[in-house]
């Protein structure tokens, strides 16, 4: 029996919509069977709570008297580089920007304690944020610097705009070397010492609609706890990889442009992270719904951990070198017992993604769906799927070599 | 060389006294002050790691002792900030004594503060500040 999307909306405004998480529904559709649950179930809600390190959001701080044009000047955020590349007071701060000052890795393996995605944690939870600006002054625009407290709720516009968040599947990072490595991944130990993953598994959102048929341009989202917009498709989408029988990929795949109002959100799902040895990001709380239209659909979205398979990467040389190499494959169910085999060695797992929180967003989603203060949206347009051709390509090298008249 | 780490509990009626300059200068000690809090008419307290030949070392503890410094041993411990913990199990698989664990059903992270021999290791690991190393 197929719906249709308004179909769900009218249940949803009347009260009457079941919903149930991503992982809610795995044992529903066991016990009852595909058929029997896709009549009754309207909306499955999936969640992911960790870094994704191309997130930032845009501010637009009003005009000062006299008027100061921060577009081309240099701005800071609690001493973090914004960019001002725009009109005069917008900006956008990035998650893993770093004070210049910052020692970065010069004592190495550096720390990284503040950054973007702290500035952003920082605002979200309401607190003053101290605003430095040098500009240049011109007749329209005569305020030459600026040194000033300034805090979300006297913002214009504060919005979260992620060029790349979601990631469908995920590597598995091990260290096949002899020396630690500080990784975006995490604290990687010698000769396969840990293993370190980042999925939500069973309740991660491309995961569960893994041919992306329900989800698109224009779909309403949990974004960092407030109501955001899936915009398009992420940077460095690549839906054209080899794929399960379930259509889930076993490689990473598909990506989110996603954007929401700040002032919505709640600083508890958007936290900004230090990885030492690496840089500063945000961990970033997302929660995609599914409408069950059909049977496959529901498939899908009760794609269980045991099923869902990702690739082990060596960091100390596949990884670094860009060779593509792979250590082979192990399961989401694997990783989350805490241990895998790898190269005939037991190792053990550690988490980046925070499943207890996923189920928490997902939670969250289905209460706002369920209470009917959240709808849900018809795509405006699809995201590239796996037949589209659309694929992410290597940097194509050209070096730069002068010209014999500039010589 | 021997070296202690212990806590300094200086009563106020000693804050305006000279002592560390004393360890050093009388007892030619190394003094290495991990952490220092001394106001005015109140109890200060100071960290430190001296450092020195033994029989002086004992010696310095045992002026430290008479001038009425209380000295006790350092116990060193890592806090959990659980509510900075966002849950992700980072920390796990680098705790050498299961001190911090996941419970698989749920995923769930926890700290076992008796099994914790504050070797530090998870400070750098978690990349949320929720592992914390208190004097």
């Amino acid at each position: 029996m197929a719906k249709t999307i308004a179909e769900i909306n009218d249940k949803i405004r009347q009260g009457k919509a079941v919903v149930c998480t991503a992982e809610e529904i795995i044992p529903l559709v066991r016990q009852k069977g595909l058929k029997q649950t896709a009549a009754t179930v309207d909306v499955v809600t999936t969640g992911t709570f960790a870094p994704m390190c191309s997130s930032g959001a845009y501010f637009n701080l009003g005009h000062t008297k006299p008027r100061i044009k921060m577009g081309g000047g240099r701005v800071t955020l609690n001493g973090i580089p914004a960019y001002a590349g725009f009109a005069a007071v917008d900006l956008y701060m990035g998650a893993t920007a770093l004070a210049e000052d910052d020692p970065r890795n010069k004592v190495y393996p550096g720390r990284f304690l503040y950054g973007g995605g702290h500035v952003i944690e920082d605002l979200v939870a309401g607190r003053d944020v101290r605003l430095t600006v040098n500009a240049y002054g011109t007749d329209c625009y005569p305020r030459r610097s600026l040194d000033a407290w300034v805090r979300l709720a006297d913002m214009n516009e504060a919005v979260l705009f992620n060029m790349r968040n979601a990631y469908q599947n995920y590597n598995v990072a091990v260290n096949l070397g002899e020396k630690v490595l500080y990784t975006y991944m995490g604290v990687l130990k010698p000769r396969l010492g840990n293993a370190n993953y980042c999925t939500a598994g069973q309740l991660s959102p491309l995961l569960n609609d893994p041919l992306y048929r329900t989800v698109g341009v224009g779909t309403r989202i949990f974004l960092g706890g407030g109501q955001g917009y899936v915009v398009a498709h992420g940077t460095q989408h690549n839906p054209g990889v080899p794929r399960t029988a379930g259509g889930v990929p076993r490689v990473p795949a598909g990506t989110l442009a996603v954007m929401g109002d700040l002032k919505q959100m709640q600083a508890r799902w958007l936290r900004g992270a230090s990885f030492t040895g690496y840089g500063v990001t945000l961990a970033v709380g997302l929660g995609l719904p599914i409408p069950i239209l059909d049977e496959e659909i529901l498939a899908a979205a009760a794609v269980s951990d045991e099923e869902l398979v990702a690739p082990v990467v060596d960091y100390s040389q596949a990884y670094p070198n860009c060779q593509g190499e792979t250590l082979g494959e192990v399961t989401v169910a694997q990783l989350k017992s805490g241990e895998i085999t790898v190269a005939g060695k037991k190792v053990a797992t550690a988490g980046l993604s925070s499943y207890t929180k996923a189920r928490e967003i997902a939670l969250i989603l289905k209460e706002w769906i369920v209470s009917g203060s959240f709808l849900l949206t018809e795509p405006v347009a699809p995201l590239p799927g796996p037949a589209s051709g659309y694929a992410v390509k290597p940097f194509q090298e050209r070096p730069w070599t002068p010209s014999p008249e500039t010589v | 060389m021997s070296s202690r780490r212990v806590v300094l509990n200086f009563p106020p009626h000693l804050i305006d006294q000279p002592i560390t300059y004393h360890l050093i200068r009388d007892y030619d000690l190394k003094v290495n002050i991990l952490r220092a809090r001394i106001t005015p008419n109140e109890w200060g307290q100071m960290v430190v790691d001296i450092n020195g030949n033994g029989e002086n070392l004992e010696r310095g503890l045992a002026y430290l002792a008479e001038t009425g410094v209380v000295v006790q041993p350092l116990d060193r411990e890592v806090r959990w900030l659980e509510d900075r913990c966002i849950q992700c199990s980072a920390c796990v698989a680098h705790c050498p004594t299961q001190a911090l664990t996941v419970d698989r059903a749920t995923m769930a992270v926890a700290f076992h503060r008796d099994r914790c021999i504050a070797c530090e290791l998870c400070l750098n690991v978690c990349a949320y500040q929720a592992m914390e190393m208190s004097f």
